[in-house]
């Protein structure tokens, strides 16, 4: 099937789908008159029944928890594909020269000295920024998700402002390998500690405290830091699997 | 419905439009970016701020990151067949 | 007036698909489908909307205020990263298809055999 012929079968659909999606759309209720009962359901008993102050985050780790546990796992399998993927094919061999550490290289260098300098100086913000945002997910807007990429950037910024061979010093593979599984797995660990206590998977069973502390909502902040974790390890993994592809025949590449 | 969320949704559609029409990779790797905090602020204004610290720090490093370095991937293996 | 939000979510589908459908590079291709996947935010975000409503977080607003809805930014959240990763995974299939088949033009890839 030609381009021609492709693009105009598009649009044909397309106007179809569109009249039809818009057809639909027009059902739903005016923007900002909503009416679904779950959302008003969750906003008078939630502070109360789980002492967390971020209702998403308490929804997103404790009512809806089994969802959260299944897309993690679609991280978990991403990560793992992407690995698969680039693996090192038959024919291709690792450029071993590209991996000692030659002294011409360090004067070749082709960043600035700000972009080198601002870069390492980040890096230790950004890691306490991570794991700050990991921690306090129950009680600000966070959580596991968006602290464990924020740790992640750490890593990549050590790339960016330094060389490779410093990242590869800095982060070794088996740990990261490790931390990822070891978040997803704790995940469901935690989970199971809701039925040796006697009730139903990923129950709540940690003493509550006090709404607004930091040791409150019972188990969310375990499952925030194993999120984290798992979020951190399958980025910095995925990360470091495209940059080893510039070491296989690597030649004329400055890393 | 307020002023700035009408604003910032026709922001929005202009901007996945700009990011479609771009066809360079390269170029569109910089765009999405754009795209991705354009999107952020939006979730701002439809009070998720949970959500936009999510898109602001995935669509603005993550995506970018890996289309650039696909990118250079991409050009090593033609380099070397060529 | 108040339709905007699902309209735009529309557009962006469709303009996303049109990238996808006349696109000449993977990557490019990839790209369009973050567009794409953007409109499934914008329209989950605008369903869960309450007009003079706060952000769900307790934490200094008295107990009584209205919120928008939880559960929507809840599946949104997780969603946006795990979306990123699953676009990195293309990104590699885009890498091996170099390998294999020394193109990235999706049309050039559908007419070459084995």
């Amino acid at each position: 099937m030609s381009r021609r012929v492709r693009s105009g079968l598009f649009l044909v659909a397309a106007v179809v789908f569109g009249s039809l999606f818009i057809w639909g759309l027009l059902g739903l209720p005016a923007f900002g008159d909503y009416q679904g009962p779950y959302g008003i359901v969750l906003e008078d008993v939630a502070v109360e029944e789980r002492a967390g102050v971020n209702i998403v985050v308490s929804t997103t780790f404790d009512y809806r928890g089994f969802d959260t546990l299944g897309e993690e796992y679609i991280l978990f399998a991403a990560a793992l594909g992407a690995v698969v993927l680039l693996r090192q094919q038959r024919g291709e061999q690792k450029d071993e020269e590209e991996e000692q550490d030659h002294p011409a290289d360090r004067q070749r260098r082709d960043t600035s000295d700000a972009l080198r300098l601002l870069g390492l100086g980040l890096v230790g913000p950004l890691v306490v920024l991570g794991i700050y945002v990991i921690v306090h997910g129950a009680l600000t807007p966070g959580g596991g998700f968006q602290g464990g990429i924020v740790l992640a950037s750490a890593f990549v910024l050590v790339h960016v402002a330094g060389r490779y061979l410093i990242l590869k010093r800095v982060r070794p593979m088996p740990l990261v390998e490790i931390t990822e599984a070891g978040g997803a797995a704790g995940f469901v660990l935690i989970g199971l500690g809701g039925l040796i206590a006697g009730s139903t998977f990923l129950f709540n069973f940690l003493p509550l405290g006090e709404p607004g502390t930091l040791l409150s909502a019972g188990m969310i902040p375990l499952l925030n830091i194993s999120v984290g974790l798992e979020v951190a390890g399958a980025v910095v993994l995925l990360f470091s699997e495209f940059l080893e592809q510039w070491l296989l025949r690597g030649r004329g590449g400055d890393a | 419905m307020m002023v700035l969320q009408g604003v910032l949704l026709v922001l929005v559609a202009v901007g996945g439009t700009t990011v479609v029409l771009v066809r360079d990779p390269l170029r569109q790797s910089i765009v999405a970016g754009v795209f991705g905090l354009l999107l952020g602020v939006l979730f701002f204004a439809f009070q998720a701020p949970d959500v936009a610290l999510s898109q602001i720090v995935v669509g603005s490093l993550v995506l970018p990151a890996m289309i650039v370095l696909t990118l250079a991937k991409l050009a090593q293996l033609r380099g070397l067949d060529e | 007036m108040s339709f905007l939000p699902y309209a735009v979510a529309a557009w962006l589908l469709l303009i996303g698909l049109y990238g996808v459908v006349t696109s000449r590079h993977l990557v490019h291709l990839i790209v369009c489908l973050t567009v794409v996947q953007s409109s499934s935010y914008v329209l989950l975000l605008a369903i869960g909307y309450r007009t003079g409503a706060e952000a769900p977080i307790y934490k200094d607003i008295p107990p009584e205020t209205p919120v928008v809805d939880p559960v929507v930014q809840a599946l949104t959240l997780t969603d946006v990263v795990v979306e990123a990763t699953v676009a990195t995974l293309l990104l590699a299939l885009a890498v091996q298809a170099q390998k294999r088949f020394g193109t990235v033009d999706p049309d050039e890839i559908a007419t070459l055999k084995g």
